[in-house]
């Protein structure tokens, strides 16, 4: 749906790499094109009308930002994306509270940028790493998220939907033991707030994180959310311009107030600007219908390449529209030269999850993951190509 | 060659790639792998007295780089590090549509046109990148 608002559609590109980046209706580049055309000032400032005009667009992006995961303003940081915010989260708020033989809770199919950062933190404060164990789907369930907390159990940090498996994890439950159990819980949103309606008041996560390019935004601007009591202590990695209130000496520095005091530097005030388009242009569609949508277009496509007897899927019971899958005998990277041959963008690898091989033994795989632009038509077009196999190793090279 | 020689050489390669193995006692071991991609390689190179005189190979990578692998081992035994280098530097010129000279490159040929597909070029390239660190680390092991 709504193919005709993506110039990047009017060519004849099939993308199916929505899992990477999207691409972005004329609305948000024309909302940041705006932003360096007619009000090119930096933000923060008001003493002038183009400068006043940034600081409303800008913090009118919090709003919006705020409304659409039901957060409240001040709980809107924003970050260069969701790898920022999670760094941010790990040295700002855990390296200061974690001790030795306290235990960070991941799962193996997390993204590296939900893993690098808990690697190092665990190595700085004698934390151990842990990891809640994958059903036979490669799914996490309540039950073993349970079974994997221990008395030194101190934050779980997990996908809301994962990026190769695609499995949307049952958040809502396993916070709700976690905070029985005092564990903080961190969302990584990368790839589920992008696809369904996220409300962090509902969840009652501690923090979430999401990156606007993946949400039909720009790049280089995301969102780190955290309630506001732990945002407070939550400890700026980067000092600077824009966040203190004042500073004579090294003892005598103060700091402003939330959101400012976590956002130093000009920040990407077009990226910001674009995502206020972004978050417009997605609601007009609504969260929910974009959801059922993906799903129903990931059901077509699983029965599909069900029926071709040399490709395996991966993750055939997922509920988000990430499907990961083999041609046997065929190294993936090859099937992707194939199918761009034939200006199909798909993502062959092991898409920055590089210790989920530890628990499917398989090292890499193509990924299709789907978005609302995508269609039946552009699928079968994909499923034809992918039916000969010889078709395939002939044209591979 | 036309293009359906050149494929068919490449396939056997990459089907019945050359040299493919491990080895361990006095052989050089270096990683390659490509930023961009998965393709991932390891090289066993065995040096005696500036020659190249056993390289075998191991890992996971696509069509090409595996060809291009076999096909480079194939080119590669037997050379001096002065002949190596001087391939090397003959074979992207070629692959850069620069001017070259054919130095034995035999069924190597096969990837005059990769120009044509730049993103594969890395691929072509990768089991070279290998030597040159392997080269690096025997020079640095004479000092």
């Amino acid at each position: 749906m709504n193919r005709e608002d993506f110039p990047m559609l009017q060519s004849n590109i099939i993308y199916f790499d929505n899992g990477a980046t999207t691409f972005k209706p004329k609305s948000v580049i024309d909302a940041t094109s705006y932003y360096y055309s007619e009000i090119s000032a930096n933000a923060h400032r008001g003493d002038y009308e183009i400068s006043y005009k940034v600081d409303v667009a800008y913090e009118n992006t919090r709003k919006k930002v705020a409304n659409f995961i039901n957060a409240d303003r001040e709980e809107v940081i924003f970050t260069s994306g969701a790898t920022e915010s999670l760094n941010m989260i790990a040295t700002g708020f855990f390296k200061p509270i974690l001790e030795p033989g306290d235990e960070i809770l991941l799962t193996l199919s997390e993204h590296a940028s939900n893993v690098l950062p808990w690697f190092r933190l665990a190595k700085e404060c004698g934390a151990i790493i842990k990891y809640i164990e994958l059903d036979s789907n490669l799914h996490v369930t309540v039950s073993n998220t349970m079974a994997a907390i221990t008395p030194n159990t101190k934050v779980i940090s997990i996908a809301g939907i994962t990026n190769v498996v695609g499995d949307e994890r049952p958040l809502k439950e396993i916070i709700s033991y976690a905070h029985h159990n005092n564990i903080f819980v961190v969302v990584d949103g990368a790839q589920s707030v992008p696809h369904m309606k996220t409300d962090v008041k509902e969840l009652d996560c501690d923090f979430l994180v999401f990156s606007a390019h993946k949400m039909c935004g720009p790049t280089g601007v995301g969102v780190l959310f955290g309630k506001k009591e732990l945002l407070e202590v939550l400890e700026p990695i980067n000092l600077g311009g824009g966040m203190n209130e004042s500073f004579d000496n090294i003892d005598s520095i103060y700091l402003k107030e939330l959101p400012t005091r976590l956002e130093a530097g000009t920040p990407n005030i077009a990226g910001v600007i674009g995502l206020s388009a972004a978050i417009d242009y997605l609601n007009k569609i609504g969260m929910d219908n974009i959801k059922l949508y993906e799903i129903k277009l990931k059901k077509y496509l699983i029965n599909k390449l069900k029926n071709i007897p040399h490709i395996s899927v991966l993750n055939e019971e997922c509920d988000s529209g990430i499907v990961a899958f083999n041609v046997d005998g065929v190294f993936p990277q090859d099937v992707a030269y194939y199918l761009n041959k034939y200006n199909i963008c798909v993502r062959a690898g092991n898409h920055c999850a590089k210790i989920l091989k530890n628990a499917t033994g398989i090292k890499n795989t193509v990924r299709v993951s789907l978005y609302f632009y995508n269609t039946e038509s552009e699928i079968d077009k994909f499923v034809e190509l992918l039916s000969d196999k010889e078709r395939i190793v002939r044209e591979m090279i | 060659m036309d293009s359906n020689m050149k494929r068919e050489v490449i396939l056997d390669n990459y089907s019945h790639p050359f040299n493919r193995g491990k080895e361990n006692e006095g052989y050089i071991k270096v990683n390659s792998n490509n930023e961009s991609c998965i393709d991932n390689i390891d090289l066993y190179i065995k040096f005696n007295e500036g020659i190249l005189e056993d390289i075998k190979f191991d890992g996971e990578a696509c069509a090409i780089s595996t060809a291009s692998t076999s096909i480079m081992i194939k080119n590669m035994i037997g050379k001096s590090i002065d002949e190596v280098e001087s391939y090397i530097k003959n074979f992207e010129a070629m692959l850069n549509e620069e001017e070259y000279q054919d130095l034995d490159f035999n069924e190597a040929i096969v990837f005059d046109e990769t120009y044509k597909q730049g993103n594969r070029k890395t691929c072509v390239t990768l089991p070279y990148r290998g030597i040159e660190k392997a080269i690096k680390e025997y020079k640095n092991s004479l000092v």
